[in-house]
């Protein structure tokens, strides 16, 4: 059995960068708590429990869910999980995103990030995973992402709405000289049954919190829920339908500027050159100032009004230098072709792939090169963000994924201590990886500087916005596998390499940080699946190329599930094997995953034919800890491939809003669709060669399939929901292209082979 | 000039060339209508003049010679529109950016057709683009709103 020592050395960027930091701090300080960062703005008659409940003598109930609400629906799910256990309805309380804190710490997000797969429950990788979570308080990161909020919170959202119940009981029992047994709760008021008198939880809410916090905490069984389990009214519905100014883009304030920006369209690169002077001149153009930060150069804009900026950064002449990367598409593609040439370690490697190789018939091997592009995330909200700064204080408002690392590099761009900046986070108008990237708060922060002290908004236009993202990177795969007499294969050899995106990520947002150690996220997605292979080796190589590559939803498993389903359809073909069937005996080890494969199949009626000029198509993944099976049914249409239909089935193991996980699943396998069908980031002289909707575009209502998603709860360990829709979306439709045409399209996007209705 | 926007009159002093879009945002703080690609192509901006759907940031403000309504002139939280009300009912945003554009589109829809097939909703919608793949929602929503509307609600 692998030591920790032996993990540690060969583990993974950020955890063998947190180990190394992480583990000289101690024990100690992994128990201390944090402190409760409400105390320190408290309303009038307000009283706090913990970080996370706020209860004011006017019976106001506060909760805060300290996650980027993005669209994924996390806000409603995690005050639920509040709600449940404090004995309140979810229409009586108030939810907050609250402020920037180490105490909103994400543990979730770190505990998947050691080389084991979800299903590995073996003691290292169980210690590892404990290890991990500590890491995750130790760094104490406050983000969102690896569809990670839901795990995290679970425990301790439902211990604070818990712990504050308790609270208010014995405070409630003092107060009316009964026993705390005696006493009931329900919709923020307790009851004494025997008596019918009656409090609610403001009327003893300050006397209650200034008690110790109960050492036990008991949670209430499944079977007694109220409100998690089921379908939840979300709590943004009503500022959504009435166009409520809930985004960073829709922050106003007196006196306040606008801006734009206009950066260097060769990342990293400086201008050699420019001429301001016509912008400068333009009417409601302000200043124009240099800007320099983790992100690269370029130029900030500041405006009376956003139209005025936006015409002036069009006006700016600059030239500016060659970059680091190679320049364009096919120079890129080359050297990605080359990194897989060089010699790898496996992160697979189940029993001995060279010897099952070396003795193959030539007739029993299939082989296949595949390919996925770059990728923008395209948010619906361009990037903004608005700042001011005054008197050596920074506040700063904007949508972000990652409030603490958004405060830590605003610090250190103005040379301020942290303490001297209040993080505002807004709603996100769209998130899927883009708004854990600080660049549009370190722009607006740096040019505050120059406004003598008036707020700034700075919003990037969508063409600077599409070619300055942190991109899901260019892959290339070579795959291989031998087959059996009976069809099955014996052998699989998965050889991928992509640019690191762990490797960009510390360069951007933990400068000094140097990368160690392979980075995972190549691999995520193909050395992970549930398949019984015996001869079975993946192994990833980083591609040196430096163009910003961030975290695009589902990242890793975003390329690799197109890969390994692709492939594994290939497989199934050339082993005359039905694709549901060959999943099934390759996953019997695993029966939430046969599960999943048997419900999606059940539901699109997977064996019964169907009319000429249809088709169906299958793929599985697990990923970020659910498992999930879709199918996708296309039609030949005069106007060119119509993809009439869709089957989800996932297994998240705790299902806590079926509702907002059927419209998660929805949604991101519809991100995952609109990438397959069309999308690709180009690069030419060192740029993106595309810039806004007309030639980026994304799935539209006419080509949207009709959906029907199940949702199952067998494993017992509970997965994540805001990615795990996307990796099997894109080899579904093109196992189902490869069924309606008899072509295998291994190169997305799709729509460079086939034509979509 | 002058601009009637939700049934209010406003005096702004803005570059006639300057889209419709950002009168309404940067001058007049009409946040309700988004900017989404400025070039027609998303529909996060739109916007009624006349009664007629149009992408405010594409339309120089100098031209607009109608009266302007937004989101924030359909309806409110105490009185929805019964396509707003469609949409709480169907819950169907999610990063909710978009959703301003769609309602106007499904709002003009409707005044156009009281029972829309779903290819008159494709041809209405196709232009309002949604990264978060609400469309399976939208499209009830909108059948939703036209049983509402018709029965009076």
């Amino acid at each position: 059995m692998a030591s920790i020592g032996k993990i540690a050395r060969r583990t993974f960027l950020i955890g063998a960068a947190a180990i190394a930091g992480g583990v000289a701090v101690g024990y100690y300080y992994y128990r201390k708590p944090f402190a409760n960062p409400l105390e320190a703005d408290l309303g009038k008659g307000e009283a706090t429990f913990n970080p996370y409940v706020k209860i004011g003598a006017d019976n106001t109930i506060t909760i805060v869910a300290p996650r980027a609400e993005m669209g994924q629906g996390v806000s409603t799910t995690l005050a639920a999980m509040v709600a449940e256990e404090l004995d309140v309805g979810l229409d009586q309380v108030k939810v907050e995103h609250g402020p920037a804190s180490y105490a909103y710490y994400n543990s979730g997000i770190m505990e998947e990030g050691g080389p084991f797969a979800f299903f590995d429950e073996s003691m290292t990788a169980e210690t590892v995973r404990a290890g991990m979570g500590v890491i995750g308080k130790l760094l104490a990161l406050q983000g969102t992402g690896g569809s990670s909020s839901m795990r995290d919170g679970f425990g301790k959202m439902r211990q604070a709405g818990a712990a504050a119940r308790q609270m208010l009981i014995a405070a409630a029992a003092q107060k009316l000289g009964v026993q705390a047994s005696e006493l009931e709760t329900a919709n923020g008021s307790i009851l004494h049954k025997a008596s019918g008198k009656s409090i609610t939880y403001g009327e003893v809410a300050s006397a209650a919190a200034a008690m110790a916090p109960p050492s036990e905490v008991r949670l209430k069984d499944k079977a007694d829920w109220k409100l998690l389990g089921k379908p939840q009214k979300r709590i943004d519905m009503m500022a959504k339908v009435t166009g409520a100014p809930i985004f960073g883009i829709d922050v106003r304030l007196p006196d306040m500027l606008y801006g734009t920006v206009k950066m260097s369209p060769r990342f990293w690169s400086k201008p050699v050159s420019a001429d301001l002077s016509k912008a400068e001149k333009m009417p409601g153009v302000v200043k124009i100032v240099p800007i320099e930060t983790n992100y690269g150069y370029g130029f900030g804009i500041i405006a009376q009004n956003t139209w005025a900026a936006f015409k002036a950064a069009e006006a700016i002449e600059a030239k500016w230098a060659d970059p680091d990367y190679p320049l364009d598409s096919a120079a890129i593609d080359g050297v990605l072709k080359q990194a897989l040439g060089e010699k790898a370690s496996a992160t697979r490697d189940d029993g001995n792939v060279d010897t099952a190789f070396a003795d193959a018939p030539r007739e029993r091997i299939i082989e296949a090169d595949y390919a996925v592009p770059y990728l923008a995330h395209t948010t619906m909200e361009p990037m903004n963000a608005t700042a001011q700064l005054k008197d050596g204080v920074l506040d700063i408002w904007c949508g972000n994924q990652a409030p603490t690392i958004l405060r830590q590099l605003c610090a250190n761009q103005l040379g301020i201590e942290q303490d001297k900046i209040t993080v505002h986070t807004t709603f996100l108008g769209g998130g899927f990886g883009r708004r854990i990237e600080m660049d549009y708060a370190l722009y607006a922060a740096q040019m505050a500087k120059e406004t003598g002290g008036r707020p700034i908004k700075v919003t990037w236009t969508r063409e600077e916005d599409t070619r300055h993202d942190a991109y899901r990177p260019a892959a290339v795969g070579k795959f291989q596998a031998r087959l059996g007499d009976d069809g099955l294969p014996v052998a699989l050899d998965m050889k991928l390499a992509s640019a690191s995106i762990m490797a960009g990520v510390l360069r951007r947002l933990f400068p000094s940080i140097s990368p160690i150690g392979p980075d995972k996220t190549i691999v995520d997605g193909a050395f992970d699946q549930p398949y019984t292979i015996p001869n079975y080796r993946v192994s990833g190589i980083a591609a040196p190329v430096s163009i910003p590559a961030g975290f695009w939803r589902s990242v890793g498993a975003s390329i690799n599930g197109f890969f390994h389903e692709g492939f594994m359809d290939e497989i199934a073909v050339a082993g005359k094997i039905d694709p549901v069937e060959l999943r099934k005996t390759l996953m019997a080890d695993h029966p939430a995953a046969v599960k999943v494969v048997e419900k999606v199949a059940e539901m699109a009626k997977w064996g019964e034919a169907l009319p000429a000029g249809k088709a169906k198509g299958m793929a599985f993944t697990l990923a970020f800890g659910s498992w999930v099976g879709e199918i996708v049914q296309v039609a030949d249409t005069p106007a060119g491939i119509r993809i009439e239909k869709m089957w989800i089935a996932a297994d998240v193991g705790t299902a806590l809003d079926p509702g907002i996980i059927e419209a998660q699943l929805i949604s991101a396998a519809i991100y995952g669709l609109s990438a397959a069908m069309g999308q690709e980031i180009t690069f030419a002289d060192g740029m993106v060669e595309q810039s806004n909707f007309h030639d980026y575009d994304a799935m539209r209502i006419f080509q949207c399939p009709v959906f029907e998603v199940a949702i199952l709860e067998n494993f017992h360990r509970m997965g994540g929901v805001g990615e795990i829709g996307t990796p099997p979306a894109a080899p579904a439709l093109a196992n189902a292209i490869f069924a309606l045409t008899g072509k295998r399209i291994r190169t997305l996007p799709l729509s460079k082979t086939v034509a979509f209705a | 000039m002058r601009l009637t926007v939700d049934g209010q009159s406003f005096d702004i002093d803005a570059d006639p060339d300057m889209p419709l879009l950002w009168a309404l945002r940067d001058l007049i703080g009409k946040t309700g209508p988004k900017f989404g690609c400025g070039i027609a192509a998303c529909g996060a901006c739109t916007v009624h003049v006349d009664g007629q759907p149009v992408r405010s940031c594409s339309l120089p403000v100098g031209q607009v010679s109608g009266a302007v309504t937004t989101i924030e002139g359909i309806g409110t939280a105490g009185e929805l529109h019964p396509v707003q009300q469609a949409w709480l009912e169907e819950q169907v945003a999610q990063c909710g950016y978009c959703q301003a554009g769609q309602i106007m589109s499904a709002v003009a829809l409707l005044d156009e057709v009281a029972d829309p097939s779903d290819a008159d909703i494709d041809n209405a919608m196709g232009g309002n683009l949604c990264r978060c793949g609400t469309y399976p929602k939208i499209r009830s929503a909108i059948k939703k709103a036209a049983a509402l509307k018709t029965a009076g609600l």
